[in-house]
Formats: structure tokens, sequence, C-alpha cells
């Protein structure tokens, strides 16, 4: 049967409305499925030898007994109960305990072809009453048979087998438990045998694929009858504990938005980004060269993030946390703090660890573990090593859309090469970021300097100014960059035409300090001259007293003169008149 | 229910003491489900082939998975009938009504496989 959706022959027993899901409680899966495996009725999980049949079919099991109190039978025609309890503790299940419990029941059933002779006819009656005995011992709701095709090769009769098949499926939808049969893939068709002839409900293909020397898990479901579902294949991750799948993210954009702003830990680049920092939840791309920087910005955001209380997810693909924390130690900047107070988490792997796809279901794992406010992705280029661009860009779109969806907000740095396409980032993931900022190495005069611009920066004012930025061992220090007529002037550049300024300046002050000395000397002179104008004056003035006086003494003795003379010329006449002029003489005096 | 077959039922009651002694030799075990005409004609053919080849002695222990399913796991029982040789060792397993008498004797060791 090829493995489509057919729309005609629909079940009687479906419900008019949703079909019943029975949930797996494996991460992601529900997702996909909308709700779980169909209830009451057998799936089908293909895949090759090492894609996770078995585990999938373990933790279908455990979660249902431990999550959803639906206890569990194991038939296990490849592993023994011993071997699956061992494999499965390593994720983290205790199927002894279960067992133990009641909640699950694994049966080994071991068949050899060798040991068994055939005579005549028979049936699989034996499987069926043990089964059955099994479900009935625990009351069990779900069923797991891995993988049921270990029959093949231990009975000879094929036409025997694939009637018996046949039943086993009708018999499992009549008992209503939910199963799960596992089989391997075969070369043309599903399944080697063909189960999916009788599995028409849902199957689940699994895929173990090596790309480019790095192997990525995919599941995806072929079919699944009345229901939707997603048709992707998803890429899965077994870790520690269990198979999860990569959530499904809304690909809408639709996201809330905040506008909060948060700082960026270096005042003056702060002051940049419109005096506040970044929105809260926006993507913000940190591009440069090697060793402009973009490390010790990524550190400084984090430990302002870390300051402010916040988590912080810091994925480095290409420093060891232990590297990082120390380098950043010389710059004056302490991480560990953060890290021992569980604020701050490193998550450090290579670019080639494992594909793409794992890449982004380890991160989405992380993140969903560890609920950061604020995730640095350091450096995103790397992870173009794993896959193509467009894979790349695929992924962090997926990335970016999870992390607003939540209000995280990402710092993506960006290694560009040196160059004059500096501008250009890699993956042409430039757009879809919120705020860019662009690090450069500026050469001259036998130094390199270190520039920062804002590039764009979404929904807010943000300066157009290059500053130079010094990394010294106080930190980072934003100052800004000599912007002259031969371009923008850095370092000792900068430094020196600070210095003719300065020059300059001192030139100013010294001459206005001699013009004003100058001017002074003027004054004081004037003054002089005045003050000897004033003394003239008064001597002057006094001279004319003098004349004044003069002239009234001679008039007096005038006077007298005459009247002694007439006097002597007659007597008596002039006493009168001697005595009038000795009056008026009183008076003057 | 656990039916002990010892070369019955009556096929000729004066053999019966003679076997008796080495009875241990051969153990047989038949599973079956319900009274089958499958289980019936398996439980025929053992006994003729026991009668015919097996003159010193078996025992055929009939085992109905409807009454004791707990025990099929024990013989790890997929297929029924299916006849479990416990005794003389190793352990034999035969499957199906037991109609091709040849690999019957095989199956039990009582003939070379050709």
């Amino acid at each position: 049967m090829s493995p489509t959706l057919k729309s005609q022959n629909p079940k009687p027993v479906a419900p008019p409305g949703r079909l019943p899901k029975c949930p797996t409680g494996i991460q992601g899966l529900d997702e996909i499925t909308d709700g779980g495996l169909p209830r009451g009725r057998p799936t089908l999980v293909c895949g090759g030898a090492g894609c996770g049949k078995t585990l999938l079919g373990a933790e279908f099991l455990v979660r249902g007994a431990t999550q959803f109190n639906e206890p569990g039978v194991l038939m296990a025609f490849e592993e023994t109960e011993a071997e699956l309890k061992a494999n499965v503790a390593s994720l983290g299940f205790d199927l002894a305990g279960l067992v133990r419990q009641k909640k699950m029941l694994i049966d080994y059933v071991h068949i050899e072809r060798s040991e068994v002779q055939e005579s005549g006819e028979y049936d699989l009656e034996g499987l069926f009453v043990r089964l059955n005995h099994a479900i009935d011992s625990i009351g069990a709701r779900r069923v797991v048979l891995d993988t049921l095709e270990a029959l093949f090769a231990g009975l000879p009769n094929e036409a025997i087998l694939r009637s018996e098949l046949r039943r086993l499926f009708r018999w499992l939808k009549d008992k209503g438990v939910t199963a799960v049969i596992t089989a391997e893939r075969g070369r043309e068709q599903l399944t080697r045998h063909g189960l999916e002839e009788y599995v028409s409900d849902c199957v689940i293909l699994l895929d173990h694929r090596l790309n480019d020397q790095i192997a990525t898990r995919h599941l995806r479901i072929v079919k699944y009858r009345g229901a939707l579902h997603g048709t992707n294949e998803f890429p899965f991750l077994i870790g520690d504990k269990g198979i999860s799948v990569l959530p499904i993210t809304s690909l809408a954009l639709n996201h809330q938005v905040s506008n909060e702003r948060i700082a960026t830990g270096i005042p003056r680049l702060d002051a940049m980004l419109g005096g506040k920092g970044f929105f809260r939840g926006s993507s913000i791309l940190l591009t440069g060269t090697p060793g402009t920087g973009k490390t010790i910005i990524s550190c400084n955001f984090a430990k302002a993030a870390c300051l402010r209380g916040e988590r912080v997810l810091f994925f480095s693909f290409e420093e060891s946390p232990n590297q990082i924390i120390r380098n950043m130690h010389s710059i004056g900047l302490r991480l560990e703090p953060c890290v021992k107070r569980d604020l701050l988490r490193f998550h450090s792997a290579r670019p080639s660890l494992y594909g793409l796809e794992m890449h982004l279901a380890t991160m989405f794992k992380e993140i969903a573990e560890f609920q950061p406010d604020v995730v640095i992705v350091d450096p995103i280029t790397s992870l173009v090593e794993a896959g193509t661009d467009s894979e790349c860009k695929g992924m962090v779109t997926r990335l970016i859309d999870y992390l607003k969806a939540g209000q995280v907000t990402t710092l993506f740095t960006s290694l560009t090469q040196g160059g004059h396409a500096l501008q250009q980032s890699e993956m042409a993931m430039s757009s879809l970021m919120d705020s860019w900022l662009l690090l450069q190495d500026f050469e001259g005069n036998g130094e390199r300097n270190r520039v920062v611009y804002v590039l764009k920066a979404r929904g807010m004012a943000h300066s157009n100014q290059v500053r130079e930025f010094l990394i010294s061992d106080r930190g980072i220090d934003v100052v800004d960059a000599y912007i002259g007529p031969s371009g923008v002037l850095t370092g000792s550049a900068r430094a020196a035409q600070e210095a003719l300024e300065k020059a300059g300046l001192l030139t100013g002050q010294q001459e206005a300090d001699r013009r004003k000395r100058e001017l002074e000397r003027k004054r004081i002179a004037i003054d002089r001259q005045i003050s000897g104008l004033r003394s003239d004056y008064e001597t002057e003035a006094l001279e004319l007293r003098r004349i004044d006086e003069q002239v009234g003494t001679s008039t007096l003795m005038l006077n007298s003169e005459r009247a002694a003379s007439g006097r002597l010329r007659q007597a008596d006449a002039k006493v009168a008149g001697g005595l009038r002029h000795r009056a008026r003489l009183a008076r003057i005096n | 229910m656990k039916k002990t077959v010892a070369s019955a039922p009556a096929p000729a009651p004066a053999a019966r003491p003679a076997r008796r002694p080495q009875a241990k030799a051969w153990q047989l075990r038949l599973y079956v489900t319900g009274q089958t005409h499958r289980s019936m004609t398996a439980l025929a053919n053992l006994k003729t082939i026991c009668e015919t080849h097996l003159q010193e002695g078996y025992s055929i222990k009939v085992i109905d998975l409807l009454k004791h399913p707990q025990l099929a796991r024990g013989d790890q029982i997929l297929a029924v009938p299916t006849v479990v040789r416990k005794l003389p060792k190793p352990v034999r397993i035969l499957i199906g009504t037991l109609t091709d008498t040849d690999r019957v004797l095989v199956g039990l060791d009582l003939r070379a496989a050709r």
C-alpha cells in the first residue's frame, strides 16, 4: 500500500470529530502528530539500524507509565530484558523499577530458526496468548513490539506468518491498546517485509543519515490516517533524557514585542543605541573580522545581563568555557561568579560534532531546559561548516523565531573575512536581525585599531558615528574616533591629532594671555597718563589761585599807596577814605 | 489443565507396565490452545510417532495455553501446536501438526537430517 493518506474507505469507528490520540510524552513528537499516536491503534515505526526505533518504543512505554498512568508491555524480539534495562538506563529510564511496580512488563521472545523444526500446520496463537496474558496481568494500555520482523527470520513459513500478522494487528485494535510496532527499513519499501501493508493508521519513519561526515537522525510521519500532522522531516536527538524531536516553531511573524530596553554593559555603546541599549527580545548581529573583539562585547553583554539577575546561555563554537572565562579575566571581566550563581551557562561544542539540525535540536533543548533571558551564539558562522548556507539560514530563522516567541534577546556574532566584504554578513542573515553592530579593524601607521559602529538598529534612534573602542585590562572603553579629511583616525594617529589639537589650544591660550597682558599694560600706561594730567591740572589750579591772590594784593597796595600819597597831599580830606579802605581789607581777609 | 498422557489413551493396557521404568527417558510437552482440530491432530500424530519410535518409553504432557497462558513464556512458545522435548537434552522444538513424520523424526533427533 502506498504511504499516502487515502480518503476513501473511511473507518466506521472513527469519531466524527478529532481522532482520539494517545500522547507519547516524547518531547516534540506530540506537537508534530498534533497530540500523539492514534489511540487504540497500531503505529508502525520503521527505520534502519541504530536510528532509535527501540528507544522510541521504550520511551513511549516509560512516559506512558510515568506520566499518563498507562501501563505498557514491551515484547522484545531482539534484546533480552536485562539488555533492554541496561540500554535504556543510560537515558535515565528505570525499567526495572517500573517492572517492579507492575507498570511495565517486558517479555523477551526468543526465536531461533535452527532450533525449530516445522512439520505441518500451525498458527501463532502462542504469541497471542502470551501477549494477551501480559496485557491483562498489568492492565496495559500500550504495547510495543520490537522488532516484530524477527519472526520472519525465525519462522520458515512466510505465508502462515503473514496471515497471522494481519490477524495480530486486527487483534491489537480489538484489544484497544495503542501499539507501536518497530520494523527494519527495507530497500525499496518502508519495511523489509512489507509490514506497512498491515498497519494503515500511522507510519513513522526514522532515519539516520550521514551528510558530509556528519550523522543526523530524522523523523518523518509518513502517514497518519485521519489526522493532521507535520509532513516534514524533523531532526531528533537522543539525549540524556530520551528522545527530543525538534519542536515545530511557528514560522508566522506574530511574536509579542517588548518596549523594554536592556543595556549592553558598555555605557557608551548604549549611548550609541539611543542611550538605552537593545530592545528586549530582539536579535542582534555582531559582525567583525577576526580579533575585533566580538567575544569580548558578547561577554560584556552577558555580564551586564547577569548583573541584572537575568539568565544567560552562551553557545560557544570556538572556545571552551574555561578558556572564555580565563580570557575575559584578562580584561577585568569576571564571569565565574555568574557561572557559580547559575545565571550564566556555557554550552561549548565543535561545529563539526554533529549536523546542523542536531545543533539546532541541542540548542532548543538547552534553551528549553535553562530558560534563559539572553542567548549568545558565538559565532553563528561556525555552523556554516556543518551545513550549507541555505540550511544555515533556515536554521537561524527557526532559532530566532523560537527565541523571539519566548522574548529571549539573542546576540549572534558573525565572523567575516578580511578584505572589502566587511559588511557582507555570512548567510545573508542580516535581514533577520533587528540590530547590527559592525566591528572593524583599521590598519595604518603600523598599527591596527578597532572601531565599532551601528549599522542598523530597528526601532530606535542610533548614532551614526564611528567610534573607536579600546580593550584594556579594565575592559572596553569606547572613545570618539577622529574623523578628518583623510578619513577616520584611530590609535596613535588619533592621539597625534589630539596632541596637535591640544598644542593648538595651548598656543591660542598663550596668545590670548599675551594680548591680555599687553592690553593691561596699555591700560596701566593710560592710567598713568591720566594721573599725570590730573597733577598738571591741580598744579595749574594752584597757580591760578596764586595769580588771583597776587592780583588782589597788588590792587590793595595800589589803593593804600594812593591813600598814602593823598594823605601826603591833603591830609584831613583823606581820613575817611583811609578808614573805608581798611574795612574793605578786613572783608577780603 | 495439565494432562499427563503416558502412552494413553489405551492402545494396549498390557504394554504400559513394560514401559514404565524408562518413562523418564523421553519427556515431551505439547502446547496447544484449546481442543481444536489442529491440537487433536498434533496430539494424535505425536502419539503415533512415539509409539512407533520410542520403545524405551516416553511421557507426553499436554499444556493448554488458554488455561495456563503464563506457561507460554517459559518455553518460548509462539506457534501452536508446539512440541518441546525437555528430555533427553538438548531441548528440541517442533512446531505444527506433525503431519510430516520424517521432519518430526529429524526434529526429535531420531533420524539424522538428510
